[in-house]
């Protein structure tokens, strides 16, 4: 395989990833609905969610998306860490910015912490005993009130936050380069819409946490 | 001037090298770098001492020979200058001087400073020309390019070749100067006859020399003497993406 054709691997499975984030976010932005209403409306969708079988493939599409885009990452940060210069003395820090250079390692940062969301939340969902909600739904959204409720789990969620923030600023740019988008005009709009994007996904995502953990 | 220069020594490309201490005196700015050093290699050669081994052709900043690495930057701080450009008036009395040559996977140290960078020649040989009959040369309006587009392809076609992007890189990429080769003759109607057999093959050969992934880290075109725009990185990708998908 080509490095350009692992290139669009990454591209093409982190752009899955980040349209992935939208669906994830606006969905969650139930959780600053009124308390009760959050209640209700927040273990309906999930209910909704898990028993789609159109969702079922989808999630499917999206477990394979990050093992592909964390096997392929992997592989290139290995061969490049051969491939590149080392130098007695080196200050090519200087020509670019430190989260360019560490997308391995903001992206490690964010698997890691994807293993701990997925163990809050959909381990209990599907293997746990939740107790249901009036309409009979699994109570979800009890399991997540009860979860920001502790200051470090939040602190952990808020600074994930950061490095998907970074990672996205990067990847979402980055990913353009690779499909070729090449004329300046869209370039200069694509990476302001990436950084918005990043901006609003981030923020968002960490407020949800420190809200439910300062309103309740 | 008087300088303090770690210089890196290797006497061939089987050995190898280390940083060695050397003390230059009456340094005169108007030197440039390159003079600088043939400034200590006459000390050194009057003291029976062997010479500094450097790259260098020109020294008027275009044909890409010299190419080091001073203080931990690929030609040194100035930007968008190369090593022979660069005059010692940019340093104070007294400095210290780190300077190694531009060594990476694939551009091994034959001797001291010089590096073997013959993998570009072989991207080129792979694709980067336009194959052309022999024969009476054709009228020169037949192809009409407006100017706006040769000064385009001429932009690309600017890359000196002296392999600053690939020593700047932290992965050791050569996707800058392949993609500055591609896209030049992508951008002009002689090159676009063959531009889907010339992206695949020039990308290989790449790939083959042993190159690095771009990451996009853009510090390529920032330590650029010839400031060659990552734009042409994003149209190399889609010359490629394009050539992947008409292929058949």
């Amino acid at each position: 395989m080509n490095t350009l054709t692992r290139k669009i691997i990454m591209c093409l499975t982190g752009l899955f990833l980040c349209f992935f984030l939208i669906i994830h976010f606006l969905g969650n932005l139930q959780l600053f609905l009124p308390a009760e209403e959050a209640q209700k409306s927040f273990n309906a969708y999930s209910h909704f969610l898990s028993g789609n079988p159109f969702i079922k493939i989808i999630s499917y599409g999206l477990y394979a998306c990050i093992i592909a885009h964390a096997l392929d990452a992997l592989y290139i940060t290995i061969q490049n860490k051969k491939s590149g210069g080392a130098f007695k003395h080196d200050k090519r820090d200087r020509a670019s910015k430190w989260y360019t250079r560490n997308m391995g390692i903001l992206g490690f940062v964010i698997l890691l912490f994807l293993v701990l969301h997925f163990q809050n939340f959909w381990y209990y969902y599907k293997f746990g005993s939740l107790s249901l909600d009036q309409s009979g739904n699994k109570d979800l959204y009890t399991l997540v009130v009860i979860s920001f409720q502790q200051w470090w789990i939040v602190l952990i969620y808020v600074l994930s936050m950061l490095a998907l923030f970074y990672h996205l600023v990067h990847g979402v740019h980055s990913a353009t380069r690779t499909l070729g988008v090449f004329h300046p005009k869209y370039v200069r709009w694509i990476q302001k819409t990436g950084v918005l994007y990043a901006v609003v996904i981030c923020l968002g995502f960490a407020l949800m946490p420190i809200y439910i953990y300062f309103t309740y | 001037m008087k300088l303090h220069l770690k210089i890196w020594r290797q006497k061939n490309a089987e050995t190898t090298g280390k940083l060695v201490d050397y003390t230059v005196e009456d340094v005169n700015p108007h030197m440039s770098f390159l003079e600088m050093l043939d400034h200590l290699n006459e000390k050194l050669i009057l003291a029976d001492d062997e010479p500094v081994e450097f790259d260098h052709d020109c020294r008027e900043g275009i044909c890409g020979q010299c190419g080091i690495m001073i203080n931990g930057i690929a030609h040194g701080p100035l930007k968008n200058t190369t090593t022979c450009q660069l005059h010692m008036r940019e340093f104070k009395d007294g400095d210290k001087i780190f300077i190694e040559p531009f060594q990476t996977a694939v551009f091994s140290v034959r001797k001291d400073l010089k590096v073997d960078r013959s993998a570009f020649d072989r991207i080129i040989s792979a694709g980067g020309f336009v194959s052309v009959n022999t024969g009476q040369a054709p009228e020169a309006n037949t192809t009409r390019i407006t100017h706006d587009t040769t000064e385009a392809a001429f932009d690309s076609a600017a890359c000196i070749g002296c392999g600053a992007c690939v020593a700047t890189c932290k992965n050791g990429s050569a996707v800058l100067f392949t993609a500055a080769k591609i896209s030049q003759l992508a951008q002009l109607p002689q090159g676009r006859e063959e531009r889907t057999l010339r992206v695949f093959n020039m990308v290989k050969q790449m790939d083959e020399e042993g190159f690095g992934n771009c990451s996009n880290t853009e510090a390529c075109q920032i330590e650029c003497p010839q400031n060659i725009s990552v734009l042409n990185i994003a149209r190399m990708n889609y010359e490629y993406n394009r050539a992947r998908i008409l292929r058949k």
